[in-house]
């Protein structure tokens, strides 16, 4: 197999397997997790302000107090690498068009120029966060190997990626070809690991809120 | 017509100044040193016409059309001249018998000595039966030049990597020059067709320097196939901008801008088109409007469509449907299994009375 034969691959079945995995995955852990359902809280609901689904949804977003201080890298580098995925996974031209053909949804991207400097940003951004998990001795306590498993796989599209549009150690044709593998790997373990806090962060945050302004407590 | 080159030159009208010109520009086009130039002047100039034999195999001409339109009036076809072409079907005067003879006769005086080159791919099927020459097989025929032959040039993308009757299903069980020859040195020149200045720089490095020109892991002259088209091409500023035509006619197009959303295969092509062009300088596919089909590649044939651009599947995903409608499925059953099992748990659960706790 040549690098050429080897990009037709996994944009061809390659592509195929994983998008079938994943949304397989998806739908499978959605249904399940929206179906367990809970009993009927019987008690009379208190009320608080500020106690809803909706208002945890938002305050979950911001540092509660004092923790930016205590944990800086945890939520300014988190801020700063997700956003930086987004722009980077969502407003590429080249991806926009992968989305396009997929699904006939478009919208308009960045130079690629600035994409590269938030990819740029986004990887070096991971790495701190990397590191700092590393130095924790508490972060490092907690971790398992998810979370260094699920740190790689998000972390290799975005090199694989840059490293592809920079031109750096191999052929464009490989670099471009072990990129979408990589974004494939992402996609097929996606559904099945923490990962999947793509899909599920809003819906228990709401769920945590909810149930807790039935208490009146607002979280 | 023997003897050296520069005197077949001056026979022609061609002066030493403006064949100088054309040494210096091949030099640099090779990316040698500016005294490489002089050189390959001395050297061409006196050099006695090494005899050449072009087999064409399965292949559509496109090849010998290609080199053949360099001709006039430019110096690359003159450049033709000084080989002693012995044996190529479609130029040459002689037909049958006599045109077998002249390829033994160059076979036979020149054994060791001569160049051969191959346009087109060799089948391999049903004996190898699919394309015969004079009651013998491509492969037979192409094992027997081999033999004798100095260095072997594989013209075209088919002789270089099969081309497109290797493209699948590959009926005839084509292959590539390299898959069956193995012990001669052998430069690719791929492209479909290649272009003519490729095929005569190859050509004069060899009679320059007595060796074949610096190749990459594809057995391609570095010095025209090292780059790709993307990195050359004139509408990369409009890439690098976001700036693509959506279709071929829409107003980026008439702009001139980017054409990887319409296919163009530029970003994963190594070829000269973009530095050298077509026709004399006049022009390449990218200048006239068409993405690069990346002919100089590979398997081109079969690299998921030409007006797919590389970001986007290969083919429409297949399983991906009955992948969605197995997770809904394994989900709902799942839900069932756990509804069920929830139900079981409030059944079995017994309620803890007075008299048990005084137990």
């Amino acid at each position: 197999m040549n690098e050429l034969q080897f990009l037709t691959w996994v944009r061809g079945p390659g592509l195929d397997i994983a998008v079938g995995i994943f949304l397989l995955g998806v739908l499978w852990r959605l249904i399940e997790i929206y179906t367990l359902g809970r009993r009927k809280d019987l008690a009379a609901p208190r009320h608080a302000a500020g106690a809803s689904g909706l208002h945890t949804v938002f305050r979950r977003s911001l540092s509660p107090p004092g923790m930016l201080k205590r944990a800086p890298v945890s939520y300014i580098g988190g801020y700063i690498f997700h956003i930086g995925l987004a722009i980077v996974v969502f407003l590429f031209a080249p991806h926009i068009l992968l989305v396009t053909n997929l699904t006939g949804l478009s919208w308009p991207g960045l130079p690629s120029q600035f994409v590269d400097l938030v990819a740029v940003v986004t990887m070096a951004t991971m790495v701190v966060m990397l590191v700092d998990r590393i130095n924790k001795p508490a972060k490092r306590f907690l971790s398992t190997f998810e979370d260094w498993f699920a740190w790689a796989v998000t972390f290799l599209p975005v090199l694989t990626g840059w490293m592809a549009v920079q031109h750096l150690v191999l052929p464009y044709t490989t670099m471009l070809a072990l990129h979408i593998l990589s974004a494939e790997i992402l996609l097929v373990v996606l559904p099945f690991t923490k990962l999947f806090h793509a899909f599920t962060l809003f819906g228990s945050r709401w769920y945590n809120g909810r149930a807790n302004a039935q208490r009146g407590v607002p979280v | 017509m023997q003897g050296p080159l520069i005197d077949t030159l001056a026979r022609q009208g061609v002066t030493r100044r403006t064949f100088l010109k054309y040494c210096a520009t091949l030099a640099s086009m090779m990316a040698l040193p500016p005294a490489a130039g002089r050189a390959m002047a001395e050297a061409m100039a006196a050099a006695r016409r090494p005899s050449v034999i072009w087999l064409p195999f399965q292949e559509c001409t496109g090849c010998t059309e290609s080199i053949t339109r360099s001709h006039s009036p430019t110096l690359e076809g003159m450049i033709f001249d000084m080989v002693s072409l012995d044996y190529q079907e479609t130029l040459m005067a002689a037909a049958g018998h006599q045109a077998e003879e002249a390829r033994q006769n160059a076979m036979k005086d020149n054994a060791g000595k001569y160049l051969l080159i191959v346009d087109g791919s060799i089948p391999l099927g049903v004996d190898g039966a699919y394309s015969c020459i004079g009651g013998r097989s491509n492969v037979d025929l192409l094992k027997e030049a081999a033999a004798g032959a100095a260095a072997v040039i594989a013209v075209g993308s088919c002789a270089s990597y099969g081309g497109i009757p290797k493209a699948n299903p590959n009926p005839t069980g084509a292959v590539s020059v390299s898959d069956i020859v193995k012990d001669k040195p052998i430069v690719n020149i791929p492209g479909c067709p290649p272009i003519p200045v490729v095929m005569t720089g190859v050509l004069a490095h060899y009679l320059t320097f007595g060796s074949l020109p610096e190749l990459d892991a594809k057995g391609r002259p570095k010095a025209f196939f090292s780059e790709t088209i993307h990195d050359r091409c004139y509408r990369r500023p409009f890439y690098d901008q976001g700036k693509f035509a959506k279709t071929f006619d829409d107003e980026g197009a008439r702009q001139g801008w980017c054409l990887f959303e319409l296919g163009c295969k530029g970003p994963v092509t190594h070829n000269a088109c973009a530095t050298v062009k077509w026709n004399g300088g006049t022009s390449w596919p990218v200048e006239s409007g068409h993405g690069c089909l990346g002919c100089s590649e590979p398997d081109f044939w079969d690299a998921g469509g030409f007006y797919k651009a590389l970001s986007v599947p290969a083919d429409p995903l297949k399983i991906a449907a009955v992948a969605a409608v197995a997770g809904a499925g394994a989900g709902v059953a799942v839900s069932f299994a756990n509804r069920a099992k929830k139900g079981a748990a409030r059944k079995a659960h017994e309620p803890i009375t007075l008299a048990d706790l005084e137990k």
